[in-house]
């Protein structure tokens, strides 16, 4: 066993010297998360309002008066409505509510369950379709708060209400970065040594490769702990994720996927014999179908089957799956048994696949 | 104990089309030191690649210390030092994070073979704490050297190890390499320096894949029995292709400053001097040579 720790130690000293590659890998994660947490953002916020007000009545008033004090939309105040077309478009304003001339008639009207006019309409800015979307849709669950008889179907948006993207995004993040700090790094330094010929010399000796190799994934596993710890407390405490499941459910899903990118690293470590090539397939096969099927960006049931059916042997596709189910809706591990069994079985077929593929000689 | 450290039986090898090695067979004795002498592209590095088991072979056999090569190819690698044509050390790691390493390993302790690296790292101890990618030429190989040994190897096979290395820490290297032997390790060692050949207990010359002939440094000269001369003057070049052409001159090739010149009996160089003086060479010199290793290898390497 004194052999194992001082191919860790070899191992860990390679990383700790490469300082701008351990920088990258400790700093992206960071970066990333505040990167999407803050800047990137399709949430309802600091959506410019402006209203339109042919006659003030006092539910008119009591209406605009939501909209003024809703922290979400900033009030840009009234218009006429010859002026709608050129506040839009110079964006002084990101939407504006029209409210009708007879709007309490027309209230009165659905409220008695009587066939009418719309009271009011909505003019989106629709150039960010992201933003116009989720703005009309709030817009609209503020301006019908309390409305009886209102024809449009009550909804309520669980867990997310205000839309937050960090919700999202944190989970996307998590399932990308360990696979870049995992697969991508181990492939790459596996790799490296076959490049530099000290591969040559670790397989003329009497320990089995495969025991250096495991060695090698013992320093990118604790690394990735390390972050795995650090995007946890920035969801958390910065973005203020709910993190409504259990901490133990959610650690114990990433660190099961932490395996599965590392058992991939090694898969990609056993095709490529160039850094250069194991960049090139980590970035190609990977990095692309996981950001696009993974359902971090597009929502897997928009896709056409061919790409469903794809995006099942993403693996980031389950498990961000997982990790939304945990942290956002915060449901028992139980319920996340499905993912986490394909998870399993996707790492027991990779390490597999690796093992049989990894060759203790040259060709 | 076997008598033999390595055996090689018609051993081949290809690369897709090209044959690397053809049908190769030596044997090297217990305790020699060996010399595998030949240009680049004679098929060195893969013979070494093939005894190391990291290749297989696609005919005949061979065995390392009485391991075959593939059937026993874990004990081969128990038994084998190795070091490769390349530096194949850690740059990144100090030399003695790379020592620690080589002897984890190899499942030994660095104190209990000690003895037998002392000779070698001594040279390089002032200099443990430095990364091994910032050593000179000469003490990288003698710390790779060191890291061979580390496990005590009964046969140690060296590719190429003084190429790209300083003519003074050639020498040094190959007095390490006689000590060792006095140890008792035996040592197959390629290079393409013709003159390093002497070094060695007995030599093969190599060529394409192919083995031209084995035998001691002095038998493979004593094999050359024509008389040869070395000629130099003006216009070296067109000299070459004039002395060709010349009576009596049965072959002229470049060597180092000079051209040397394999000649018929009864050859007469007074002669061979007026002649060219007519064609317009002066200050032609002629001197009759002892034939060196790098002559009989040209000649075998013409005669395949």
């Amino acid at each position: 066993m004194g052999g194992f720790l001082s191919f860790v130690k070899k191992e860990t000293l390679h990383i700790l010297r490469d300082s701008v590659t351990m920088l990258i890998a400790l700093l992206m994660p960071v970066v990333q998360i505040l990167l999407f947490g803050f800047a990137i953002s399709t949430e309802v916020n600091n959506i410019n309002v402006a209203v339109v007000v042919p006659h003030a009545t006092e539910a008119v008033r009591k209406a605009v008066s939501r909209l003024e004090a809703n922290p979400y939309f900033t009030f840009k105040g009234t218009l006429y409505g010859s002026q709608i077309d050129e506040t839009l478009r110079s964006g002084r304003a990101d939407a504006v509510v029209v409210f009708a001339a007879d709007y309490d008639r027309r209230m009165a009207a659905l409220a008695a369950g009587m066939p009418a006019e719309p009271p009011v309409q909505l003019i989106m800015d629709a150039s960010n379709t992201n933003t116009a979307t989720a703005g009309a849709g709030y817009l609209q669950s503020v301006l019908t708060e309390g409305m009886a008889g209102f024809s449009a179907p009550e909804t309520h948006l669980l867990f997310n209400p205000q839309m937050k993207s960090a919700y999202n995004f944190v989970p996307g993040i998590m399932g990308l970065i360990f696979i870049l700090i995992c697969a991508i790094l181990t492939s790459i330094s596996i790799v490296r040594e076959k490049e530099t010929g000290t591969m040559e010399v670790l397989l003329v000796s009497p320990v089995r490769p495969i025991r250096i190799i495991f060695a090698k994934m013992i320093p990118y596993f604790a690394l990735s702990c390390l972050n795995l710890a650090s995007i946890l407390l920035l969801a958390r405490y910065v973005l203020e994720v709910p993190m409504s499941g259990s901490v133990g459910s959610i650690i114990s899903v990433s660190l099961l996927y932490l395996v599965l990118a590392l058992a991939l690293g090694l898969f990609i470590s056993t095709i490529a014999n160039t850094q250069v090539t194991a960049l090139l397939i980590s970035a190609m096969l990977m990095l692309m179908p996981m950001i696009m099927l993974s359902g971090m960006v597009f929502p897997i049931e928009n896709m056409p089957g061919i790409l469903q059916a794809v995006s099942c042997i993403v693996p980031a596709r389950w498990y961000i799956d997982a990790i939304r189910k945990l942290m956002i809706e915060g449901v028992p591990f139980a319920d996340v048994l499905d993912d986490f069994l394909i998870l399993v079985s996707m790492t027991v077929v990779l390490i597999g696949v690796a093992l049989k593929k990894f060759n203790d000689r040259l060709e | 104990m076997k008598k033999t450290a390595i055996k090689v039986e018609a051993l081949t090898k290809y690369y897709g089309k090209l044959t690397a090695l053809d049908r190769v067979s030596f044997e090297v004795a217990r305790g020699e030191l060996f010399g595998l002498i030949g240009p680049d592209g004679a098929g060195k590095s893969t013979l070494f690649r093939l005894l190391t088991t990291l290749l297989v072979p696609d005919g005949g056999r061979a065995t390392v210390d009485g391991a075959d090569i593939v059937a026993d190819y874990r004990t081969v690698r128990k038994r084998v030092g190795y070091m490769p044509g390349r530096f194949s050390l850690y740059p990144d790691l100090s030399v003695a994070e790379n020592l620690a390493f080589f002897a984890a390993l190899f499942g030994v302790k660095l104190q209990s073979n000690y003895d037998l690296i002392a000779p070698i790292y001594r040279q390089i101890e002032p200099f443990r704490e430095r990364r091994a990618g910032k050593l000179s030429g000469g003490m990288k190989q003698k710390l790779a050297l060191c890291c061979a040994l580390i496990h005590r190897p009964s046969v140690l096979l060296l590719d190429e190890p003084t190429t790209g290395v300083d003519a003074v820490s050639r020498s040094e290297f190959w007095d390490m390499l006689a000590e060792l032997k006095e140890k008792g390790i035996s040592m197959l060692v390629s290079t393409p320096y013709m003159d390093e050949a002497n070094r060695c207990d007995r030599i093969a010359l190599c060529d394409r894949g192919r083995i031209l002939g084995v035998d001691t440094p002095q038998g493979i000269v004593a094999r050359f029995d024509e008389p040869l001369y070395a000629l130099s003057g003006e216009r070296m070049y067109e000299l070459l292709s004039a002395a060709r052409r010349s009576a009596g001159v049965r072959e002229c090739y470049t060597f180092g400053e000079t051209h040397h010149a394999i000649v018929d009996p009864g050859f007469d160089p007074d002669r061979f001097v007026r002649d060219l003086a007519e064609q317009g060479f002066r200050h032609i010199e002629i001197r009759p040579v002892v034939p060196g290793i790098e002559d009989v290898f040209m000649k075998w390497m013409r005669y395949e």
